[in-house]
This record gives C-alpha cells, sequence and structure tokens, in this order.
C-alpha cells in the first residue's frame, strides 16, 4: 500500500522530474513530509511565483519539463503570473498544487480556491485529481500534454485527502488521449509548394521564432538557411536559434528589433516564419507588414496560422521535422543584389549608443559579453534591460536567452535563473535585471544565499521603471507619471542583509572589474551599476506604425 | 454574418463545459445556442454550438477548439448539407372562444399540445429554426406568456458522414 502523496513523488520520479521548486502549505505537508526523505532535490523558494518561474527557467535553459508545488488557495494563486508567462511563450511546466479536502470543495474551506477554474484560460490543460489511484496516470498524463506539441504548463490539483489516503501502488498504461494528436509530420505537398516559393523568391527572409528553440532545431534552421542561403531574423524569443555571429544573421526584428532587420522583412518577397506567431510587437501595423512578401507559415500549432495575418502556405508541424524534409527540396542561389541590399542597410545603421562619463547599460552588456565569453545564460527581466540584453549580448547557441516574451512579467528574470543555474550546474548564469523588475521578487535572495546558488545579478539602476519613462518621454510628453523610482535601497547592501556579495558601480572604469570579480565569485553576486539614468534603447518602433519607421538615435 | 453549426464530440468528465465555455467567452466569441447530450458512448459527449460570424473567425473558433485536450472531434457542419432541429416549450395565452384557432395552429406545424389550463396552454414544437420562428410569430396575437427552446442539435445528412 501506498499514500496519494508516495505515488505522486514516485510519478515525478517516473516522469524524469529532477528538482522541485515549492514552498509548503497545510494541504501540501504529506507531500512535503514524503519529500523529506526522498531522493529528489527539493528548492524551497520564497514565494510561489518565483516556484514557477524557476521551473519555468529550468524548462526553457534543459529543454526538460520543470516542476513547481504549492499549497492551496494563497499558495496556488501565487503560482498564476508564473503559470501565464509560462503559458504565453509555451514552456512546459507542470505545476502541483495541493486542494482542500474533497468533500470541503465548493464549500468556501479554509484556504480554498478553485485553481483549475482561474487557471482554465492559461494552462494547456489541468486536472483535479479525485482518487489516489488516478495519480500515476494523471502525472503521466499531465507530463505528456505539457512537452508534446506546442508545448505550455499543466496544473494537477490533488485534494489533500487523496494525498493522505492509501491504495494498492499502480503502474500507469501508455497515455492514450483521444482528443489530443498534435499534427508533428508536416504535409509533404505543402512542404514541396514552400519549397518551390523558396527555390523561387528574389528577396527571402527567414523570421524564426522561440518554436524552433522549443523543437530543439537550431542546428536544422542553420542548415536550412545556409543550403537556400536565406538571411535570418529572429524574434526575441527565437534568439539563439540562429547564431548571431553569421553572416546570414539580420539579428532581432520587431520593435526593438535591428534597421536591417525591419527592412529586410518589409521589403522582402517571400517571408517564412517558423514557430513564430505575428506578435504585434513584431509586425508594428499589422495592414501593412511585409504586405509585398508571400508568407509561408511553419507551425506546429494549427491556431496559430492566420490568426493575425493572412498566410499563403501554411504547415503544420514541428520545425525540426519540417526543415528536415524542406532543407533537400531548396536550392542555393546567391541573390547577389539582395545580400548587397542588405549589407548596405546593415552598414549605414548599426546598433549604437553614445558614450558620456556615465556608465551605459549597452557598454556593460557588452563587457559581460567579452567577459563571459559570450556564454553566458542570460536571463532577463523586463522593460528596457530586457532589449538592451536582447540587443548588445550577442547570443550563438539555443537556450541561452531566457526571458519572458509574451507576458512581460516584471520579477521573471532572477527566479528564473534559479531554475537555469540548477539546470546547468556548471554555465555561468547572469539575470539582467532593472532596479524596478528586480524588486518584484527580490526575497529569492535568501533562496541563493542559502543554497548558495551562484546566479551574478546584473542590475542595470536607471532608479526609474525605465521603459515606461521611455515611453512617456516620446509618446507622453515627457509627462513623468508613477515611473521613478525614488526610496530603491542599496541593493548591494540588501545582498548583504541576505548573505549575497553586493557589489555597487557607478564610474565606467569600474564594469569591467567588477564583471571580472563577480565571476570569479563562487557564490551569488548583486551588482549595482548605477546607469545613465535617462538612457534609451533605440531604435524604437512607435506602437501601430510600420516596423521600418524606427525611431533612431540620429 | 452567416450562421455556423458546430459540432463537437468532447469526453464526457467535469470540467469540459467549462473548458469550451471558457474558451468562447475568453476570445470574444458569441455564441447563439449551445447544446449538450451523450452520445451512444456514454464516457463521450455531443455538443452542437451555434455561433455567427466571418470564415475567418470560424475557422479559428474550430481550431482552438480541436487544441482542447478534452475535445475529440469538432466539424462546421454549416459546411456541408445537414439537418437542424430545435425544440420548443410555448405557453401562449388562449383568450375566450379563440382555443379552437391554436389548435388549428398547432396542428398545421405539426406540434403538440402538452398542456391546457383555462387561460393558456403549453405547445411543443420541433423542426429548423425557421419554423419555429414562424410559429413563434403566429402565437404573438394571442399573447405569448413563456417560450423555453433548446437551441439546435444538428447532424450532417446522408453520405458525407465522414
Ligand atoms: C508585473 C509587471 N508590472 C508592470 C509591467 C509594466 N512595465 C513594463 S516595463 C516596466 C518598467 C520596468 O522597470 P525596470 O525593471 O526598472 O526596468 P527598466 O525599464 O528601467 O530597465 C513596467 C512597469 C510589467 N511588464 N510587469
Ligand atoms: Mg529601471
Amino acid at each position: 500500500m501506498k499514500t496519494g502523496a508516495q505515488l505522486l513523488i514516485d510519478s515525478l520520479q517516473a516522469i524524469g522530474i529532477e528538482v522541485l521548486f515549492g514552498i509548503p502549505g497545510g494541504v501540501v505537508i504529506p507531500i512535503f513530509d514524503v519529500l523529506y526523505d526522498a531522493d529528489m532535490k527539493s528548492v524551497l523558494m520564497r514565494h510561489e511565483q518565483a516556484a514557477a518561474h524557476a521551473a519555468d527557467g529550468y524548462a526553457r535553459a534543459s529543454g526538460k519539463l520543470g516542476c513547481c508545488l504549492a499549497t492551496s488557495g494563497p499558495g496556488a494563486t501565487n503560482l498564476v503570473t508564473g503559470i501565464a508567462t509560462a503559458n504565453f511563450d509555451s514552456v512546459p511546466i507542470l505545476a502541483i498544487t495541493g486542494q482542500v479536502r474533497r468533500d470541503l470543495i465548493g464549500n468556501d474551506a479554509f484556504q480554498e480556491a478553485d485553481i483549475t477554474g482561474i487557471t482554465r484560460g492559461i494552462t494547456k490543460h489541468n486536472y483535479l485529481v479525485r482518487n489516489a489511484e488516478d495519480i500515476p496516470r494523471t502525472i503521466r498524463e499531465a507530463a505528456y500534454v505539457a512537452t508534446t506539441g506546442r508545448q505550455g504548463p499543466v496544473l494537477v490539483d490533488i485534494p489533500v485527502d487523496v494525498s493522505t489516503s492509501e491504495v494498492e501502488d499502480v503502474v500507469p498504461g501508455e497515455v492514450r488521449i483521444p482528443g489530443y494528436q498534435p499534427t508533428v509530420e508536416g504535409n509533404l505537398p505543402q512542404i514541396e509548394r514552400a519549397a518551390e516559393a523558396i527555390n523561387a523568391a528574389e528577396r527571402p527572409v527567414l523570421y524564426v521564432g522561440g518554436g524552433a528553440i522549443a523543437s530543439n532545431a537550431a542546428a536544422e534552421v542553420k542548415t536550412f538557411a545556409e543550403a537556400a542561403h536565406l538571411p535570418v531574423t529572429t524574434t526575441l524569443m527565437g534568439l539563439g536559434a540562429f547564431p548571431e555571429d553569421h553572416p546570414q544573421s539580420l539579428r532581432m526584428l520587431g520593435m526593438h528589433g535591428t534597421p536591417v532587420a525591419n527592412y529586410a522583412v518589409m521589403n522582402s518577397d517571400l517571408l517564412i516564419a517558423l514557430g513564430a506567431r505575428f506578435d504585434d510587437r513584431i509586425t508594428g501595423k499589422i495592414t501593412e507588414f511585409a504586405e509585398h512578401a508571400k508568407i509561408i507559415h511553419i507551425d506546429i500549432d494549427p491556431a496559430s496560422i492566420g490568426k493575425s495575418i493572412a498566410v499563403d502556405l501554411p504547415v503544420v508541424g514541428d520545425a525540426k521535422r519540417v526543415l528536415t524534409g524542406l532543407t533537400p527540396l531548396v536550392d542555393y542561389r546567391e541573390r547577389k543584389e539582395w545580400f548587397d541590399q542588405i549589407a548596405h542597410w546593415a552598414e549605414s545603421h548599426k546598433l549604437s549608443y553614445q558614450k558620456n562619463d556615465k556608465v551605459k547599460p549597452q557598454y556593460v552588456i557588452e563587457q559581460l559579453r567579452e567577459v563571459t565569453d559570450g556564454d553566458a545564460i542570460i536571463c532577463t527581466e523586463v522593460g528596457q534591460n530586457q532589449m538592451w540584453a536582447a540587443q548588445w549580448y550577442g547570443f550563438k547557441r539555443p537556450r541561452q536567452f531566457i526571458s519572458s516574451g509574451g507576458l512581460g512579467t516584471m520579477g521573471y528574470g532572477f527566479p528564473a535563473a534559479i531554475g537555469a543555474q540548477l539546470a546547468c550546474p556548471d554555465a555561468t548564469v547572469v539575470d539582467i535585471a532593472g532596479d524596478g523588475s528586480i524588486q518584484m521578487n527580490i526575497q529569492e535572495l535568501a533562496t541563493v544565499g542559502r543554497d548558495n546558488i551562484p546566479v551574478k545579478i546584473a542590475i542595470m539602476n536607471n532608479g526609474y521603471l525605465g521603459m515606461v519613462r521611455q515611453w512617456q518621454e516620446h509618446f507622453y510628453n515627457r509627462r513623468y507619471s508613477h515611473s521613478s523610482l525614488n526610496g530603491n535601497p542599496d541593493f548591494a547592501r540588501l545582498a548583504e542583509a541576505y548573505g549575497v556579495t553586493g557589489m555597487t558601480v557607478d564610474q565606467p572604469d569600474q564594469v569591467r572589474d567588477a564583471l571580472e570579480k563577480a565571476m570569479e565569485t563562487d557564490g551569488p553576486v548583486v551588482l549595482d551599476f548605477h546607469v545613465d539614468p535617462e538612457e534609451n534603447v533605440f531604435p524604437i518602433v512607435p506602437p501601430g506604425e510600420r516596423i521600418d519607421r524606427m525611431i533612431d538615435l540620429a | 454574418m452567416k450562421k455556423h453549426v458546430i459540432s463537437a464530440l468532447v469526453s464526457n468528465e467535469v470540467g469540459v463545459l467549462s473548458h469550451v465555455s471558457g474558451l468562447f467567452a475568453a476570445r470574444g466569441y458569441n455564441i447563439d445556442s449551445m447544446n449538450v447530450g451523450e452520445t451512444e458512448d456514454p464516457g463521450i459527449s455531443r455538443m452542437t454550438i451555434v455561433l455567427r460570424g466571418d470564415d475567418q473567425i470560424i475557422e479559428q473558433v474550430v481550431k482552438h477548439l480541436r487544441k482542447l485536450i478534452n475535445v475529440m472531434q469538432v466539424k462546421d457542419l454549416s459546411a456541408a448539407p445537414f439537418v437542424e432541429r430545435d425544440l420548443m416549450l410555448i405557453k401562449v395565452a388562449t383568450p375566450p372562444g379563440r382555443r379552437g384557432e391554436v389548435i388549428d395552429l398547432v396542428e398545421i406545424f405539426r406540434g403538440k399540445v402538452v398542456d391546457i389550463s383555462t387561460r393558456d396552454m403549453v405547445i411543443e414544437l420541433s423542426g429548423p429554426e425557421a419554423k419555429i420562428e414562424a410559429f413563434i410569430s403566429v402565437c404573438r396575437p394571442y399573447g405569448i406568456k413563456d417560450v423555453v427552446r433548446s437551441g439546435p442539435i444538428a447532424a450532417p445528412r446522408g453520405a458525407n458522414d465522414e
């Protein structure tokens, strides 16, 4: 005989979960009791939102399923932002929540929340387990749903009396879900038509999103782009799916993309979207986006295709599989005129910033790249810090850039970095943070301090909710309503209070030294860079404008 | 906007209705009616959803329904010939001396009187929406006290079953 809680931990081990991020509470004490002597690593977080983000960072860094665990009621509702973040960016996590006793459900019992109802729209699927015997099958099914097709979070809610009831050990059979059969292989005639269109194109652009990373298709993207000789741009979520130092790379497109990427897309005659979803931050004014281009859209999620833009040639399938079928059918074409034009745009519109006697955030990130050989896993918060990180680090490989793209969740980067560090213990993991965002999950300094998780936090401290301030500057007549962060703590001293190394940098010539010291430190470090407070992110496409109408520095 | 009748097979479990209706609410699709009933397999229910929208919206609805894990099959029946039936219980006032007229109407429409009192009667009528609407309008002069409608259920015609 086994308790439901034992079956749960057994089932998690059976599906390969190695680390759990969580916080205990009334109805999950039986589960934590099993963890007390189970052979499973678990990390005590200081807020459930951070537990969900850590599971998400773990999943993004490793490509494996992340897992978090919270109690009923407030524990479960605290997970919500983390689950929504993972859902928006299609990240596979398994969220386990405790629930009140079965006979109390619906009675407004102490710490009851209808978490399956609350998370219905922000999970790929969710379950309320009604019998302990169902736990092994449910966990296996949940893991299968989370990690296949368009990946995403799945929540499993377990009433406390299900956890404590004793039942015969059950071994789940094969997963069989009649309503769930994701299309993985692309349709061959569609792939052939796509190849024809690519071979005929004079001004093609390959536009790569996070789907390429989720499908582990980076090698296939490179082979395909080289075989067909295509310029490649990536979304924020796609950063690292194609090496940014590759001669065919246009780097990131969209609101804060490179001018060359935006010009190329707007002037293309064929746009090949791969695992990308034409988000409004990418397209700007959608009615005029790539208006002369034929559009091929390769995506695992049929519902993404044709959602915001009419597509000429849809291919439903997994990015890796579709590219494997497509690559042998494409011809290498020189397209000299097109590549000359692109080289001209790239040359005449480089990303740049103006130096002065203040610490420039872009400079900090450039230095960080040098100090880490461009090899670190970079997590980000949200705002200017995120865009500077995306623009200035230079990503070489997939799963190297970890950021909340779709939901844009401030407070994501630090706990995600904790998850990424647990997934990749030997990697250098850096959270490029803002002074606003870091305060949304700063309590996790206790987690990294106690467990000596060696993430480095580089705060681009501008004293502002900087991205908001920048919008107010450009679009709201410099009316800086509620965007100044007067009252910030001394972050270095705060770190020290948690037993974490803290450093403050306010001179450009200290930047390199501080970064080197931090990287040599064998433990977590907070680097508080006092950067130029009114530095902006350029270029910027005004919201709703064509993406080739950027406001740039000059 | 064109009327579409969508027929879906869903697993008969707690929460499936909220998944489907939640999808419509979250994406701002307005449905005319939704009908659920068991199929010959007690583990599977049939949903019939009627909504209006242009082809692009309906295509999205169908794709999103297919994405739901507990939805097994989704068809837009309006893409091919189909039969549709709506069931109505209508309570019509029968002013003194005019009960016979109402009964005549019931007969013409092949309805059934299922309850009767001195002042009104309850009539059962099934058929395509247009017929139901027509009956409501001919009853109106007598005074309609209540209308209860199931909303349409539908099935594809003849050989286009799969
Ligand atoms: C949870 C949350 N609340 C509010 C916002 C809106 N928002 C977007 S960027 C931003 C400013 C972020 O400030 P900071 O972390 O200091 O970054 P900076 O832009 O200054 O680099 C705000 C408030 C958000 N994205 N997430
Ligand atoms: Mg800031």
